[in-house]
């Protein structure tokens, strides 16, 4: 049987120790599936896979008389999001009155925000991770957006770094009106094709102490959703 | 006199844990209730069909097994089987050992509890930080969880600011927000120092090995942002056959366990990161992990494996609200645990046959399940299996009911009985026979009602 190889490692290679775990790998392999065809076989009928329609789990309808952005705006302020309309501009205002002073930016974005940023905001384009906690916020680009449930669709493609969208308190996703997606279920249909992808529905949360809502656990706060056009 | 050891531990427990277990389960239930109930049209529908679409996963794990295997490989990542426990931990520790890494940073998996990875990981020199904030707690106390979606629905806010005192987190503070602002702080160094990301799996679609995990505080990703290498724990049971099918178990796993339409975070890893990305793995395992399972698929009670940890069976449970997880003496407590653990026991059965019997057949969570999963149905089934094997826990504190028997089968016994029971209560426990003996240590007797609908019965007619 092919089976694929470990790759050699970054120290120390032990080929050995590997090649005598791959025929115990093997043999655990189809133990396993052997075991679960017997414990299929008896059965005289298998369950059929149920048909059914896209929508079936569609929840409460979007609002018609209003677009897809504000939709958006009305389910992620549900889940403590913050939108924010009105691109970089808008931002730098914001930014301001929330005395935030040092971020990342994604260095695709830095000349669209630098220049609508003051000198009493600085902003890096690479994140280091030896300074985690010098990041006030952290500007990515979003991939798209879920109006059913305000969530932003992240991707390793267009976010330019893991780590800056999610260790800074305030993560800012940057996206435009036809990256809104009306549904889950559309948002799952288009998957990106993408190693990667991570939906954030509102600021990262924990009840684990005594049921009682604390907000910014491990990663941001406070999750803009910012719309620049 | 023999207690059931569930009953025994309950009798016992802290009267400050059964209010927390209490308060625990019943916090956001109406959250829960209203999220399932009002969202959809056709709620009962949803879940059904939930339901059916993993019972036709099970009985079909010999097409996807094999068939997520290949998807997986060709999305680049390396597949493991595990048989057991012992094997499951050794491919981690052989991954560690080749790639001379002695940290790990691990997401929240019940399987790596079942395994019992981290005490493992641990007797062999290598650190295994849990980072779940609730897991965490419980590893920094040395406990056990005690819920599946809230470890430490049995500790207050004092327990923790202790225990956080005592492994230097700071001077006691029992506020929930500065208690978890120092996690934050001190575990994200963690992620930063580990070599290794572990994480468990929600879901596996069979059809693009696409790897599904959800959480609410971002440890998860932070996990699998700040190391080079991912390592999922999956249970074989735990595929589903479309991406399609995600849109139907994301929204109702959610709902069922928190109340959310969605959780914080939703994670759809199909491999390592993509190359133009700084941050994430550049190696991912997949450990498909058996351990008992296999025999659960055999078992005429296999409607269990459908279950996607969800906990909503144990916040409605009246047994496990009052005895607490731990009462249960396995990883998985609550409903799901009276069926799953027992059957995961393998040869060791009997030792766990009472855990069915803790239960009122109340049927609430079988109500509640997002995936209809029969449970009084199965407990039933291992209550009857438990008597055949004659397994002593599950006959502890069990009435011999052959006397009953004689009295249900024949109607003038039945009739006499019910008269001459009205004296029940002025009979002294010390002269009853055993069966009568057994129920009032640990009862008292309602005031005697026998023979009262016959009575209505007849004065019904006549009039």
């Amino acid at each position: 049987m092919a089976r694929r190889q470990i790759p050699p490692m970054d120290e120390k290679p032990k080929e050995i120790l590997i090649h005598s775990n791959l025929s115990s790998m093997s043999t655990s392999r189809d133990n396993i599936l052997s075991r679960v065809n017997a414990a299929l076989k008896p059965l005289e009928t298998r369950a059929a896979y149920p048909e059914y329609s896209d929508s079936v789990a569609l929840t409460p309808a979007l609002n018609s008389d209003l677009g897809l952005w504000e939709n958006f705006c009305e389910r992620v302020k549900l889940v403590h999001g913050t939108p924010i309309s009105g691109g970089a501009t808008a931002l730098a205002t914001w930014l301001r009155e929330q005395k935030l002073t040092h971020g990342y930016c994604d260095p695709a974005l830095i000349e669209q925000f630098q220049d609508a940023m003051d000198s009493s905001i600085t902003l890096e384009t690479s994140f280091d991770r030896t300074r985690v906690d010098d990041y006030q916020f952290g500007i990515t680009r979003a991939t798209a957006a879920i109006a059913e449930t305000g969530s932003l669709v992240l991707s390793d493609t267009d976010t330019s770094s893991r780590l800056a969208a999610l260790a800074p308190w305030v993560h800012i996703a940057v996206l435009n009106r036809a990256q809104i997606y009306p549904s889950v279920a559309a948002a799952i249909a288009n998957l990106p094709d993408d190693p990667n992808i991570i939906w954030c529905t509102g600021p990262s949360r924990t009840a684990d102490v005594e049921g009682i809502l604390i907000e910014g656990v491990h990663g941001p706060g406070v999750q803009v959703a910012l719309l620049m056009d | 006199m023999k207690f059931q050891q569930i009953d025994q531990y309950a009798a016992h427990l802290a009267s400050d844990k059964r209010a927390s277990v209490y308060g625990g389960t019943k916090s956001g239930y109406d959250a829960r209730l209203r999220a399932l109930t009002t969202s959809y049209t056709a709620p009962d529908h949803l879940r059904k069909l939930a339901g059916n679409i993993k019972q036709h996963t099970i009985e079909n794990l010999d097409t996807y097994l094999p068939q997520v295997e290949a998807k997986l490989q060709s999305n680049g990542v390396q597949v493991h089987w595990a048989g057991d426990a012992d094997e499951a931990c050794a491919h981690v520790l052989r991954i560690m050992r080749a790639r001379a890494a002695t940290k790990i940073v691990k997401a929240k998996t019940m399987v790596s509890e079942e395994i019992g990875l981290a005490p493992y990981l641990e007797k062999e020199g290598i650190e295994c930080l849990e980072t779940d904030l609730g897991e965490f707690i419980i590893q920094i106390d040395h406990d056990h969880p005690s819920h599946i979606v809230k470890p430490i629905i049995h500790k207050n806010r004092r327990e923790i600011a202790t225990s956080f005192e005592k492994n230097g987190l700071g001077a006691y503070n029992d506020d929930p927000q500065v208690i978890t602002l120092r996690a934050r702080q001190f575990l994200r160094h963690k992620y930063l120092e580990a070599n290794v990301g572990i994480s468990g799996a929600n879901f596996v679609s069979a059809e693009s090995g696409r790897l599904v995990l959800v959480t609410n505080e971002g440890n998860s990703r932070f996990s699998i942002a700040a190391t080079k290498v991912h390592i999922a724990l999956v249970g074989i049971e735990k595929i589903v056959p479309k991406d399609r099918d995600l849109e139907i178990f994301l929204n109702l796993l959610a709902r069922s366990a928190t109340g959310q339409q969605l959780t914080s975070y939703t994670e759809f890893i199909r491999g390592p990161k993509s190359t133009t990305q700084p941050d994430g793995p550049e190696e991912m395992h997949v450990i498909f992990v058996d351990n008992g399972r296999t025999d659960v698929l055999a078992d005429e009670c296999r409607p269990i494996l459908r279950c996607i940890r969800c906990s909503a069976c144990l916040n409605v449970c009246p047994i496990y609200r009052q005895a607490s997880g731990h009462a249960y003496r396995a990883v998985y407590p609550g409903p799901v645990g009276a069926v799953l653990s027992p059957l995961l026991a393998g040869k060791r059965f009997s030792e766990m046959a009472d855990l069915p019997k803790a239960s009122t057949l109340c049927g609430a969570c079988n109500e509640v399940c997002p995936v209809n999963i029969p449970i009084p149905d199965l407990l039933l089934r291992l209550r009857d299996r438990g008597k055949k094997e004659k397994s002593e826990a599950a006959a502890a504190a069990t009435p011999p009911m052959g006397g009953f028997a004689i009295l249900a089968s024949s109607p003038l016994l039945w009739k006499t009985a019910l008269k001459a029971g009205v004296l029940a209560p002025l009979v002294p426990p010390s002269v009853m026979p055993a069966a009568g003996k057994t129920w009032v240590t640990t009862r008292g007797l309602p005031e005697w009602r026998g023979g009262k609908f016959r009575q209505w019965m007849k004065n019904r007619k006549k009039s």
